[in-house]
This record gives structure tokens, sequence and C-alpha cells, in this order.
């Protein structure tokens, strides 16, 4: 099967991740009062970066797979 | 705490749906066999399953069950992952897979087939169908029970120009059509890929959650210096029921915990089962289990302590809510403990037990938290999360549904030696119908305030007595298919009358136990007597549902040995390959050390108890 589950982890975590990540910045700026709650850390930001990381990561070991499976099917 | 979503918490949601809808697409192409439909075609990686196999457990049950427990037990509840899952997953996976994987049944009532015979899997058949649509439904039910309570969902059901009370019939029908969507497209790979997504996401969604809840209470110190007393302790006071949090001694938790219902659940339900049969090879089966109880391992962390905190944070006060919040909330949350609320009836008042103190909510432990810790951003991956984990364990029973009812069903009884494509037409129809009579399920689901302890009722009725049939079956070549449907008859039959006439401290005779007194009071009064029949009295609900798994195994154990006994055994030639001494065991050749499944579950033992003894 040439579906290799990590691809769609890593655009899922690279797409949420990114979206954290902005909108971490953007109330940093418009309204950063909403992170009281969350003991004045900017967890939007943070966790949103750390979440594309992890997606970057799986979105390489995932592709780096089908290409090799790819690959082995062609050469036969 | 706001009580509204903003724009890019439905955005996350939005995204979510569409990536689990998109694998479904994805698949769709291959989805040309039974095999591919229903077994995944044997050729998902060990890892891939392994996640697989422990996300599909992750539903309702463990999620907002554990999170309850944990705050009305405290660390205590870590003993259905270390004392538990963990030795039943080595378990399975070691001694138990061989036959699984290698006699080719294709669900573990066709291995009751092939070891037994006809009417031993149907039995077993017919009682996992109707589980695995039960606990589907109470899946659905507490999601949109959840999310009805939260009000979060309120302003788009305005929106739409309906009344707030269409907020559980939305949430009911969107996560039914979602999940019935990626499953009726993609099959078993669909949801075991799906299941993958949803663990990561589940992890993404409360880890920053427990971070901030610790960091806010002052680490592992400050958490338990803050909970009720026993509640940093596993293993403390449990030589005496009266003298832990759990009120079980430690042999009901040992031998009813630990080794009945773990050993019964992980061991023996198709729906995790499943997931391992559908490995690439004999090795990758026998490793899915193993690989699944290394994060299974660290769970208690993510979905244990979230209510840990919940009650060690102080009770909020009628000053601090916020001004949109109604007059019942209010009073609910004034009234409860830490953060978690009384609960509420749907009249607006609050619940209280015999005594007058109000009945506590602690299934909103978790969204409880997450409305508390998470601004807008975060806050919608964590409902995602949330989401993600009550589709993942709907999507679990609706496969292992549709595969028990199309093989073991419909093609023994009803429809046998039919075309491959008809059975895979069928296997479309039973997850559009499967879905349809969960649904109904959902509704019918009530009154019991911990769904865990309401799951576990269900397991030791129908899981429990199982084991010891699988048990004598796969390692007791003198087992005989008589001995083995009488067995599990009288273990069914044990557990309900043990049930029948028991009752948690606090309860009323009937659903909850008791209820053979009850009835044989009713007919005594209708013949002009009035007696009070004696039942036995049990500290909570969960130890009489370990007590209840005790002696459904216990009797089923005892019955298939001397039933057994009593009839003529099979040949020994008919059982290869279904028996352990019967079986040739393969030695995987040309497997590193490290990668060896005993080398992998020695580790994993090893570690589980180490766990156990630091929070001893």
């Amino acid at each position: 099967m040439n579906l290799d589950i990590r691809v769609p982890i890593g655009l899922l975590f690279l797409s949420l991740g990114g979206l954290l990540t902005g909108y971490g910045v953007v109330t940093h700026f418009t309204s950063p009062e909403i992170y009281a709650q969350s003991l004045d850390v900017n967890v939007n930001f943070w966790w949103g970066l750390a979440m594309l990381a992890f997606g970057a990561g799986m979105l390489h070991y995932g592709r780096r797979a089908v290409a090799r499976s790819t690959a082995a099917v062609g050469a036969e | 705490m706001h009580t509204t979503l903003a724009w890019i918490d439905y955005l996350i949601m939005v995204i979510y749906f569409a990536f689990v809808l998109g694998i479904g697409f994805a698949l769709k192409r291959f989805m040309k066999t039974s095999t591919d439909f229903f077994l995944s075609g044997r050729s998902i990686p060990a890892w891939v399953a392994g996640l697989a196999f422990i996300s599909a457990n992750l539903g309702a049950q463990e999620v907002i069950g554990m999170a309850a427990s944990g705050a009305k037990y405290g660390i205590s509840t870590a003993h259905f992952y270390w004392l538990g899952a963990i030795p039943a997953m080595v378990f399975v996976g070691l001694f138990m897979m061989p036959f699984y994987y290698g006699s080719r049944a294709r669900s573990v009532p066709e291995y009751l087939r092939l070891r037994f015979d006809e009417k031993t899997r149907g039995l077993n058949a017919i009682s996992f169908a109707a589980m695995t649509i039960f606990s589907s439904g109470a899946s659905m039910y507490a999601m949109a029970k959840l999310i009805g309570v939260l009000h979060i969902f309120d302003p788009v059901v305005h929106a739409l120009g309906l009344p707030t009370g269409y907020v559980f019939h939305l949430s009911i029908l969107v996560s039914a059509v979602i999940t019935l969507g990626y499953v009726y497209l993609g099959g078993l790979t669909s949801a075991i890929y799906n299941e993958v997504l949803q663990f990561f996401l589940i992890v993404a969604g409360f880890f920053p959650l427990v971070w901030l809840g610790l960091k806010n209470v002052g680490g592992w110190e400050g958490l338990i210096a803050k909970c009720p007393p026993g509640f940093g302790h596993a293993w403390k006071g449990m030589t005496n029921a009266d003298t832990n949090p759990l009120g079980v001694e430690w042999f009901a938790l040992a031998m009813g915990l630990g080794f009945v219902l773990s050993f019964g659940y992980w061991c023996t339900d198709f729906l995790v089962v499943q997931r391992a049969m559908a490995a690439d090879s004999m090795t990758s089966a026998r490793r899915t289990p193993l690989i699944a109880a290394l994060p299974k391992m660290a769970f208690p962390f993510l979905v244990i302590l979230p209510g840990l905190i919940a009650v060690a944070l102080p009770t909020p006060t009628a000053v601090e809510a916020p001004t949109s919040a109604s007059a019942s909330v209010v009073e609910a949350d004034a009234l409860g403990h830490g953060l978690i609320p009384a609960k509420v009836k749907t009249d607006g008042s609050i619940e209280r037990d015999s005594a007058g103190q109000p009945v506590l909510d602690y299934d909103l432990a978790i969204p409880k938290l997450l409305l508390h810790y998470f601004p807008a951003g975060l806050l919608g991956l964590g409902l995602t999360a949330l989401l993600a984990s009550f589709m993942s364990g709907m999507a679990g029973n609706i496969t292992a549904f549709n595969t028990v009812w199309t093989f073991d069903i419909y093609q023994a009884y009803i429809k046998p030696e039919a075309s491959d494509k008809h059975y895979l037409r069928m296997g479309h129809f039973a997850t559009l119908f499967g879905t349809a009579i969960s649904i109904a399920a959902a509704y019918v689901v009530a009154s019991y305030n911990n769904i865990m302890e309401l799951l576990q009722l269900v397991f030791a009725f129908v899981n429990a007595p199982l084991l010891g049939t699988f048990l004598l079956g796969m390692f007791w070549k003198r087992a005989t298919a008589n001995g083995a449907f009488f067995g599990l008859l009288s273990g069914i039959g044990a557990a309900a009358v043990h049930h029948g006439v028991s009752l948690p401290a606090g309860s009323v005779p009937g659903v909850k136990g008791a209820w053979i007194n009850r009835g044989a009071e009713f007919v005594a009064n209708l013949a002009g007597w009035s007696p009070r029949l004696p039942f036995h009295a049990y500290r909570n609900e969960m130890a009489q549902n370990f007590w209840t798994a005790i002696w459904a195994f216990g009797v089923c154990f005892v019955v298939t040995i001397v039933v057994s006994l009593a009839t003529k055994p099979r040949p020994d030639e008919e059982l290869k390959g279904l028996v352990y001494s019967l079986t040739k065991h393969d030695v995987e050749h040309g497997l590193p050390w490290y990668r060896k499944p005993e080398v992998l579950g020695v580790a994993v033992v090893l570690m589980s108890i180490a766990l156990n003894v630091i929070f001893r």
C-alpha cells in the first residue's frame, strides 16, 4: 500500500503547528491577556513550534519510506 | 475562564475532520477484497499496529473515565495500567498471538470455532457484537453529554436556529457520520491509520495540560500535598479494603483487576486483538502488543494526573465565575471538589446522594481542566484531542463489529458460501447499520456517574469467563467443545448471579446490583409475605466488579475442566497450531536479539515493576 501514515500525520501536525505558532505570534501583540490562564506562558507559540518540529520529522521519514518503496517497485 | 470558542478553535477541529476523512478517501481504492477491508490485507507494520492497538482502546472509557477515577481514587488508578494492562499485553504478545495469527483465523470467535465448535463461537460472536455496539454507544453518549455540559457548542446550535437541547443530538450525529465515513471508505486500514493519527493528536492535546497543571500546583510534591490523603500511593493500605481509596484489598485487586479483567480484555477482546491480526508477519503480530505497552505505561501521566490536578486546584467561588455562566453552573462549581463540579440534573437542580451531599461529576475533570488552562488556539487542539479519542474508540468498535458480524454471524449462519464481493458489500452495510444501532444505544445509556465502572461491569459479564475458556483452550489440549461451551455459559451465569445478590454502598437495588433480592422480594410480596433478603454489600462499584469477574472466571474455569474430563477429547492431530503443547514453536531466525519479542517483553515487564515500586 502506497500510503505511509507518517505523511498525513506530518502534514496534520505541520498545519496545526503552523496555525498555533502564527496565532501565538499575533496574540502576543494583540491580546496577551489571554495567556493569564496559561500561567503567562504563550502556550500557542511554544507548543505550535514543538508540533511543527514533530510534523517535519514525521513528513521527512514518511516521504523517505515512500520514495524507497517506489524505487524498489520500479526496479523490479 | 471563557465559555465560548474562538474561530481558531473551530478551524483546528475542521482541519482535523478533513484529515481523517481524507485518509478514508485515500485508502478507498485499495479496498478490493474482504481481506483488505476486514484485515487490512495483513500488511500493517508492527509500530503502526502497536499504536492502533492502544489507540482503539483510548476511547471515552479511557480518557474521561481514567481522569474521573484519578480524581476519585488518586494514583491507585494506575493499577489499571501497571498491574492490569501491561502484564496482559506482554502475555498476549508472547504466548497467545502465535495461535491467533498462526491459525489464520480472521477473528477471535473464529479461533473458538477452530479450537472448539460452532456453538461456542456463536455464543462469543453474538455477545461480543452486542458489547461493541454498547461500548460505541456509551462512547458517543459520553461525548455528547460532555459537549452539552460545557456549553461550548451552544452558539453553533443557536446560530442554526435550534434549541440548546440539540447540542446533544448534533454532537452524536456529527461524530457518528465522520467515523462512519472513514471506516466505510477505508475499512480496517482506515481505522488503524486514523487511530495512529489520533494517538499523536491525543498526546499533543493533553501533554501541555499536564505540564501547565503540574507547574501550577508545584510539581509532583505540590500536587500530592494538595490532594486528599493516600492519593499519591498506588499500593499503600492495600492489605485492607478500609485503608485505601479504592476500597478493595490486594487479593481482589491482583486477581480481579490484574488477572481476570485485564487479561480477559487485552487477551480475548477482538477489538484490540484485531489490530495485531492485521500485522504483516507473525513477528510483527507478536511485537504489536509489546510495542503498544511502551506508551501505555506512560499513559497514567497523561490521563490520570489531570484528575488529580483537578481535585488539587482550589474550588471556584461564585465571585470568579464569568458573568455569562448560569446560576446552576456557578452553584455546581462552588459545591464541587477542586475543579470537579457537582452534578446538575436536567431541571437545573444539584444532584444529592441519600446523605444530602452533592454528587460530584468526575467525568468533567479533563474538560474543566482544558477550559481552565487553555487559551483560544490550544483549547481547540485540546478539544480536538478529546474528539479524536472518542472517534478512535468508536471506530475500533465499529470495525470489530463489522468483521464479527460478517464472518461469524452472517457468513456462519445466514449466508455461507457467497462470493468474496458479497461479503465485502456486507462489510460496508454492517458498518452502516452498526453505527445506526450504536446511535440508538447512545440514547439508552444513562444513570452511571463513572463510565469506566459501567464498562467494567459489562466486561465482567462477557469477558471475564471468556479468559477461562481461552486459557484452557490454548494451553490444555484436553479441553473439549462441550466443556468450553458449558463453562462459558455458567461463567456468564455466575457473573449475573453474583451481581444480582451484591450491592455497592450507597446504591439502590436494581441496575447496580441486588436485583435478584429485589425480584425475590417482589414475588414474595405477591404471595403476601414481606421478607427483607440480605445482600452482600461492597464498599463501591469497583470492588463489586472485581469480585463479579473473579466469580465468573472461577466458575467458567472449573466447569470447563469438569465437563471436558467427562466428554470425549479431540484427537491431537486436529489441534495442531491451535494448542500450545501441539504447536511447533518456530524460533524467529535472523532477528538480532534486541528485536526478539521475548526480549522486548521482559524489558516491558521490568519497567512496569519499576513504576509500581516508584509509586508504591
